[in-house]
């Protein structure tokens, strides 16, 4: 009851927090070109000055798209848990005492020091086995993270068992580290398929994975929940097909680990990456489960001390660990409340956007995922440009122009998703500390920000007038 | 079991208590949303001038329709020419970030009250120094300035179209 109570109250005061904390001390995320560098630059040099009108400003005219002074002070509200979570207060009590007097290394063999500080990494260790069904604690190999995990297991299998055959599948949808791992073995020499997704769902095709798998097929890789969609892949599936041809199975777990249930026996997991930010524990460690029995081997790719059955050389951060062990304990016990809650949230804000917001498309799986991470796409309507008119929000997009190379989200490309509904998607991230308070304030702000950036656009006057945008030739268009 | 020193137990409890938590916080800087914008980007996010659209069918107006959804960007500008060939009134809607937004208001501002054979020669770079643009959004200022040549050819040609249909009908009419 007591923790219940907890939960609901750090999200609370968390908001009120934000209302009540001053905004002396607003700054601006860090920009890398400095502004004194455009007085030299070519591309800023001027040929006129710049008008009056626009050097007075403001002249206080009513302007009916004006959002001045609508925002308000102090932290946002975080909807963006796809991202990161906070860590649980209770992981933190547990982390505590590792950083302050328990500071010994959990190599030492020698002392108390050293003692004390392995039992709390055993200890972590099997309360991660424990939620995942792991038959023994010691397949579990503590990383720094889950692309650590990622690039271990798939430069690992893919080098140990080399002998075996060259060929890695793996998905179109996938994190990034396990897309750019598999690029660097194909500099190697190593043959990767990247499967494409089932369209408007994301899942994986079997009947395609079944074709692309060849007799020198030695590891397929295929993540359980994906990180901006939250689509579900039918890992128990793939695990079978992979135990029956004998192809090691990874699974990067990172965004279904605590939030459903995994038993790596039951879904014939060889491999699987986690990681402890996503489930409220501390960032910087992460864990890799490595199946023993059949036995799963993988080539290390730090050499050192031979910490971690030698998989994984280096001291253990056991803070870290213990912080991560205790998150994967709470997310045992409390994994079914914190369904329910984020699922009741996730209908909500669901129900709520689909009904007060006209042309909105959900992208993803909306009978296999996990309801925590929504993603929509608001037609005529630039993603950055409503990140900015929801200030007070925390939430992520998958427009080009948020990401530094303006590319569009390539897991909404391979979706079949159209490119300006790529740039018009908004993910959002509920959690266990998220509030109903949070989630009604974003869809009061949607609903007032759509409505206003269609006004200001003109695909929007184009679409009322009947026109059909396909049918346009686009000035840009011949890139 | 392990036991700790008691100092230690005491120091545990109090960096847990809510206490350090919320003292902790204020000192935190609260990290606005506004990325690495320049204020005037915001400025012109927050408080677009001319937004709005003018008759593309009147005779007076040019629209200029630039960009394409596929990139993320469409711009549309239209501006409203006198007989002296000044630009007396300017309206622009914008599909695209926040820069583009800031860009094609900025447009709108900087030509009224020019004449069209003047704001041609505005080009990108003194839109881009005047937000600040950061070099990844360059190209925002870029489709400003095609926006406004369309827009001026676009007027250009439906007075060409004008005054061919005059002569034709004075033909006619002889």
């Amino acid at each position: 009851m007591l923790s219940i109570l907890a939960r609901r109250s750090v999200g609370r005061v968390a908001m009120a927090r934000a209302a009540s904390s001053s905004a002396a001390g607003t700054t601006d995320a860090p920009s890398s070109f400095s502004h004194d560098k455009m007085e030299t630059d070519k591309r800023y040099q001027t040929s006129q000055p710049v008008p009056d009108s626009l050097l007075r400003g403001d002249d206080g005219s009513p302007n009916n798209f004006s959002i001045r002074g609508q925002f308000r002070d102090g932290r946002a509200a975080y909807l963006d848990m796809s991202a990161t979570t906070p860590l649980d207060p209770r992981v933190l009590d547990a982390m505590a005492p590792f950083m302050i007097g328990s500071f010994g290394n959990p190599h030492s063999r020698t002392h108390a020091f050293g003692w004390e500080s392995e039992r709390v990494v055993e200890d972590a260790r099997e309360q991660i086995a424990s939620l995942i069904g792991a038959t023994s604690a010691k397949e579990i190999v503590f990383t720094s993270g889950a692309t650590e995990s990622n690039n271990m297991s798939i430069k690992g299998a893919a080098h140990f068992y080399k002998k075996r055959g060259k060929h890695v599948i793996t998905t179109q949808t996938e994190h990034k580290c396990v897309l750019d791992s598999c690029r660097s073995l194909e500099h190697e020499g190593y043959d990767v398929t990247y499967l494409p997704v089932m369209e408007a769902t994301g899942r994986v095709d079997m009947d395609q994975l079944k074709a692309a798998i060849r007799d020198d097929t030695i590891l397929i890789s295929v993540m359980a929940v994906n990180n901006e969609i939250g689509t579900l892949q039918p890992i128990q599936e793939i695990g079978e097909l992979c135990r029956e041809r004998k192809i090691v199975f990874h699974c990067d777990a990172a965004q279904m680990l605590g939030k459903l249930p995994i038993d790596v026996n039951e879904m014939k997991v060889d491999l699987m990456s986690m990681s402890s930010h996503k489930i409220y524990g501390p960032k910087g460690v992460g864990a890799l489960y490595v199946r023993r029995r059949p036995r799963v081997r993988l080539e290390p790719i730090f050499s050192g001390g031979g910490q971690e059955r030698g998989l994984r050389s280096g001291t253990l951060p056991h803070s870290l660990c213990a912080g991560m062990g205790a998150a994967c304990a709470l997310a045992e016990k409390e994994m079914e409340y914190d369904h329910e809650w984020v699922s009741y949230l996730a209908n909500k804000l669901q129900t709520a956007i689909e009904e007060r917001i006209p042309e909105v498309a959900r992208n993803g799986d909306p009978d296999h995922n996990y309801p925590g991470c929504l993603n929509y796409s608001f037609a005529y309507v630039e993603g950055e440009s409503l990140l900015m008119s929801l200030k007070n929000v925390a939430v992520s997009s998958g427009s080009a122009c948020t990401s530094a190379s303006l590319e569009p989200s390539y897991v909404l490309r391979a979706l079949g998703v159209d490119d300006e509904l790529a740039h018009s998607s908004l993910r959002f991230g509920l959690g266990r500390f998220t509030t109903e308070e949070e989630v009604d304030f974003v869809v009061e702000l949607l609903e007032k920000h759509v409505a206003r950036l269609r006004e200001m656009s003109p695909l929007w006057e184009m679409v009322q007038e009947g026109i059909d945008l396909k049918e346009i030739k686009w000035s840009q268009d011949a890139h | 079991m392990v036991m700790l020193p008691l100092l230690t137990r005491s120091a545990v409890r109090a960096a847990t208590s809510t206490t350090l938590v919320r003292s902790v916080t204020p000192a935190v800087a609260t990290v606005g949303a506004k990325r690495s914008y320049h204020e005037n980007i915001v400025e012109h996010y927050e408080n677009p001038r001319n937004v709005g659209s003018l008759d593309k069918n009147a005779d007076d107006v040019g629209t200029g329709l630039v960009g394409a959804p596929a990139c993320g960007d469409v711009m549309k500008l239209q501006i409203r020419v006198d007989d002296d060939g000044n630009i007396i009134e300017s309206k622009f809607k914008t599909f695209g970030c926040g820069s583009a937004i800031a860009s094609s208001s900025v447009a709108t501002e900087w030509i009224k009250g020019q004449s069209v054979e003047e704001v041609v020669k505005i080009q990108n770079a003194d839109i881009a120094a005047h937000l600040k643009l950061p070099p990844v959004k360059l190209h925002c200022s870029m489709l400003a300035e095609d926006a406004i040549k369309a827009a001026v050819q676009d007027w250009k040609e439906k007075q060409q179209h004008k005054k061919q249909q005059t002569e034709a009908t004075a033909e006619a009419a002889v």
